[in-house]
């Protein structure tokens, strides 16, 4: 690490006085946002000097006038600039699960106070692209910062960088902003597919969504997740007044499959696991079977839909 | 660093805009091909925003700046210098916008142009000057915000640079006044840098003032505190011509000294000259100085001269007195020199002035007189635009031309005289002036710019006579436009009255400007101190002054950035914080009410704080029941409807009325 890149990892932390992380909304409240000159402030303070001396040389009172104005609006930069970034409030919003080796995206909401907008804020990572944002008066808007999600687990959002060189580009205010934030990283599913356990029936060839959908069994009041085609057409067609209902399938319970971390053959190591029973919740997922899964200390009851879906690879996801 | 935004097809205009602002005052100055190439050049980039014009590449852009340069280099046989560096930074500016594509570029263009705004003022720093600068600085300022904010609107950049410059100027105004002023130069200038101001010269040939007199640049100005003389007795002296050689008259190498040359007397004239720069040596005042200013001399012939050349405005009193009879003693070689003519040149004018000189013996006065009745009936006319004259200049004006401007009457009067015997010399000026009405200042024009002839004798030394004021009495009585006839190319002609007065006005004007801000120097700083109560010299307390002055505006506009929230709050939240507060007061009848009464309770939506209220004051219910909706409506209607204002005034004015 360069004497330079230590000193601003000084900084940062200093900056940040070990709030990191920190609970929602963040305010950067004066105390916290930064002014310094861009390097084409500095070009332009040197020009100004430059300006003065020849003012000074060939005694030109409107050079004196002109130099004192652009000065002015230097001064002026720094209070924009300042005013520009100041008061923002900055509250964690939503952070959809990815799986590992994608992209994690960050949610930020920015929320304005003020009655004036406010331009081009810029949010950065360390080491990624910044992204700019304008915040309308009395508003908020929503940024995604991106970064990449490369272990499974609770991925934390690194403090981020605030700052803005509007109006002018003389002069950068800048804050400092770690808000308390994760993403969950699902195993990433592995690539060499294993193929399913066999359903625990003979004519597992026809292990598809009807499987489950032969032995009829009982109605029962119509929800709205349930599937339209299990509506009980019939019976509504048949009572015009009466609730729509849904037929229950004595199928679904007994045909279900299990995901089993023992199942799968001895030399595959934890990480080889987990991948593998990610793919293959996401093929059950996909093919609208019942599933259940079972790891070492957790076990999760057969059930499809999104939810468990997404239980099921927390479990993967947080595994250990 | 975040990678710099291109520049889009907004941000280009508004650069070019910029850079046309900050060319147009330079076009007067620098040379036409330059104004036409780079006005060219910013005008194929307009284009090539809307249409598919080509623009150069980097090899045609390199190709252009080498022959702008190589032309800047031939026109000024020099690049080093105040105007070719100027013309070549022109150059730079209107190449740079060719190529700039990235915001980095932008920045580098408005650079440019700050810097080429400061360029125009060596040349003019009038009120219309700076008032183009400040639409230059505005448009640049513009252009500056929207490369760093493209999304911006151009509307929005305009009014928010506009507000920054407001609030810029403020700086500027302490800054101008406080900021140590020190006396520059701060080194040696280009040799060129004071060229382009007119006014007289050391030499005088035929044509040379008539020429300076069709210009209506103002040479100096004068307050007077004591009566001002009339006018045909106001002559300003300047260079003294003694040299001739036929043709030209040129002023010889005369001794200067810090004495007054001659003793004073007669009537006493005080006033204040304000001088225009001219880059000579000379000062100008009333015959005959009664004093010689402190960094001043005065030669062996009358005339001030400052120490260094007059590169500023200046400002000096003077007094000067009417009486004078100068060079009595006069030396014989000073004398000789007033006599000496070339040979062989001009023998019709020798002749007739060697036949006066037999005619009326050694009497000098008598040949002056007939020299001034040879004019008088000799049918010789006043005009600014005498024929071309050839090797016998005088002869061909004496007795063929005759038509001739001040400097051919004078000329031509001191060669006869000299060829009569006489010690006689031409004496170069200013004659007259114009009364300001406005501001009761004399003004002094390069319009005004005049030749006289002084002649010798023993008894009297040095006398002025006008031998202009001989054949057109109005030049030297009223002004030179009242002296010439019609049809007389002059922009001084006061067609108009209304626009005389409109000039009259802009004169005094352009005065306050002059003194108040432009010949704002160290002295003037250092009076304007004295006047707060700082003394002179004292450069610490003026510091300290102007540090805690700065500081109360630092503060003063910090206050302002950071206690946004104070102001401009939403006036329906008022009104509703308002009720609140209002029925705070009032605890609830039932029992068990909290103590603070009926305040809104922060969870509290406006229905269920209206039902509550309603409940705890069955009085005001229906009227509780409308405040509320009206605050529903306008806080979760539509936000467009006209009727809001109208709505709100009504919501503040039930709620003023109710009483709990």
């Amino acid at each position: 690490m360069s004497p330079a890149a230590r000193l601003r990892q000084r900084f940062f932390s200093w900056a940040l006085r070990g709030r990191a992380p920190e609970a929602a909304p963040i305010v950067l409240n004066q105390r916290r946002v930064f002014v310094l000159p861009t390097r084409f402030g500095f070009a332009f303070a040197a020009l100004l000097l430059v300006m003065l001396i020849a003012a000074v040389n060939y005694e030109l009172s409107l050079g004196y006038a002109l130099v004192f104005l652009l000065a002015g609006l230097g001064i002026m930069a720094i209070f924009h600039s300042f005013r520009n970034l100041a008061r923002l409030r900055i509250s964690p919003g939503r952070a959809a699960p990815t799986f590992a080796g994608e992209t994690a995206r960050f949610g930020l909401i920015l929320t304005n106070p003020d009655n004036r907008e406010k331009y081009a804020i810029r949010l950065r990572l360390p080491g990624r692209n910044p992204v700019e944002v304008d915040v309308p008066a009395k508003s908020c808007s929503e940024v995604q910062l991106e970064l990449p999600a490369q272990d499974r687990g609770w991925l934390a959002l690194p403090p981020m960088t605030l700052q803005t060189t509007y109006p002018l580009g003389l002069i950068r205010a800048w804050a400092y902003a770690a808000p308390m934030m994760r993403c969950l990283v699902y195993p990433a599913p592995s690539k060499d597919a294993l193929p399913l356990p066999a359903l625990p029936f003979d004519d597992a060839g026809d292990a598809g969504l009807n499987a489950g959908m032969e032995d009829f069994s009982a109605l029962r009041a119509h929800q709205i997740t349930d599937p339209l085609g299990h509506v009980a057409w019939k019976a509504a067609a048949r009572l015009e007044q009466g609730p729509l209902l849904t037929k229950l399938f004595a199928g679904a319970m007994a045909r279900s499959l299990w995901l089993d971390w023992d199942d799968l053959p001895g030399e595959f190591a934890v990480e080889a696991r987990l991948s593998v029973l990610a793919r293959w919740i996401c093929e059950v997922h996909e093919a609208g079977i019942l599933w259940g899964l079972r790891l070492p200390g957790t076990t999760l009851s057969p059930d499809k839909g999104a939810a468990h879906f997404h239980a099921s690879l927390k479990v993967l996801a947080l595994y250990g | 660093m975040a990678k710099p935004a291109t520049l889009g097809r907004q941000q280009h205009l508004w650069l070019l805009a910029a850079a046309s602002a900050v060319l147009a005052p330079l076009t007067v100055d620098l040379p036409k091909g330059l104004a036409l190439g780079t006005s060219l050049i910013l005008l194929w980039r307009a284009a090539s925003l809307w249409r598919p014009v080509p623009v150069p590449g980097h090899g045609l852009l390199t190709l252009l700046a080498l022959g702008g340069a190589v032309a800047i280099a031939a026109h000024y046989r020099t690049l080093f210098g105040r105007d070719p560096g100027v013309a070549l930074l022109l150059l730079l500016l209107a190449l740079k916008l060719m190529e700039a594509k990235s915001g980095r570029d932008g920045h580098a263009a408005v650079l440019i142009s700050y810097f080429l705004m400061l360029c125009q003022f060596p040349y003019a720093q009038s009120i219309a000057s700076a008032v183009m600068t400040l639409m230059a600085v505005v448009l640049t300022t513009t252009a500056l915000v929207l490369i760093n904010h493209p999304r911006r609107s151009a509307p929005g950049a305009l009014r928010l640079s506009a507000q920054m410059l407001a609030q810029a100027s403020l700086f500027m105004l302490l800054l101008f006044m406080l900021f140590p002023r020190i006396p520059g130069p701060l080194w040696g200038l280009p040799a060129d840098a004071y060229a382009g101001l007119t006014g007289l010269s050391e030499t005088m040939t035929p044509g040379s003032i008539s020429q300076l007199s069709r210009s209506d640049a103002i040479a100096f100005r004068v307050e007077f505190s004591t009566k001002q003389p009339a006018q045909d007795t106001l002559y300003w002296r300047g260079p003294v011509l003694t040299g001739f050689d036929g043709r030209t008259w040129t002023a010889g190498r005369v001794p200067a000294g810090s004495t007054l040359p001659y003793a004073t007397a007669g009537t006493v004239s005080d006033y204040t000259v304000t001088l225009e720069p001219h880059d000579k040596l000379w000062l100008f005042a009333l015959e005959f100085p009664g004093a010689i200013p402190s960094d001043g001399l005065m030669t062996a012939d009358y005339q001030l001269l400052a120490k260094a050349p007059v590169r500023t405005r200046l400002r000096y009193a003077m007094r000067s007195y009417s009486g004078v009879i100068a060079g009595r003693d006069e030396s014989p070689e000073r004398l000789r020199q007033a006599r000496q003519l070339p040979a062989g040149t001009n023998p019709r004018g020798r002749l007739l002035a060697q036949a006066w000189r037999a005619e009326l013996g050694g009497d000098g006065p008598a040949i002056v007189r007939r020299m001034l009745d040879y004019y008088r009936n000799g049918h010789f006319s006043y005009t600014l635009d005498p024929p071309l004259l050839g090797a016998n200049s005088m002869d061909e004006f004496l007795f063929d031309s005759r038509r001739g401007f001040c400097e051919h009457f004078a000329a031509s009067f001191v060669f006869m005289m000299r060829a009569a015997g006489l010690p006689a010399r031409v004496v170069t000026g200013y004659q007259g002036g114009e009364i300001n009405p406005v501001d009761k200042t004399l003004t002094v024009r390069q319009s005004d710019a005049h030749a006289w002839a002084e002649v010798w004798s023993k008894d009297l030394g040095w006398r002025r006579v006008d031998p202009t004021a001989a054949i057109a009495p109005t030049r030297v009585e009223r002004s030179l436009a009242a002296a010439l006839p019609e049809g007389e190319p002059l922009l001084a002609r006061p067609a108009f009255l209304w626009l005389r007065e409109i000039r009259f006005r802009w004169d005094a004007l352009a005065n306050a400007w002059n003194r108040g801000v432009l010949g704002y120097n160290p002295q003037r700083q250092r009076d304007f101190l004295a006047g707060l109560g700082i003394a002179d010299q004292d450069w610490q307390r003026q510091v300290s002054a102007l540090a805690v002055l700065g500081g109360l505006l630092l503060s003063a506009f910090a206050a302002w950035a950071l206690l946004e929230r104070g102001r401009n709050r939403d006036p329906l939240q008022d009104a509703w914080s308002r009720l609140s507060r209002k029925l705070a007061g009032r605890s609830t009848v039932r029992p068990g009410g909290q103590g603070s009464g009926l305040a809104r309770r922060p969870w509290e939506g406006p229905h269920d704080y209206a039902q509550r209220i309603s409940a705890a004051l069955p009085n005001i219910a229906g009227e509780i029941s409308i405040i509320a909706e009206l605050y529903e409506t306008m806080r979760y209607g539509p936000k467009t409807t006209i009727a809001r204002t109208r709505m709100l005034q009504e919501l503040n004015a039930r709620i003023g009325r109710l009483s709990p």
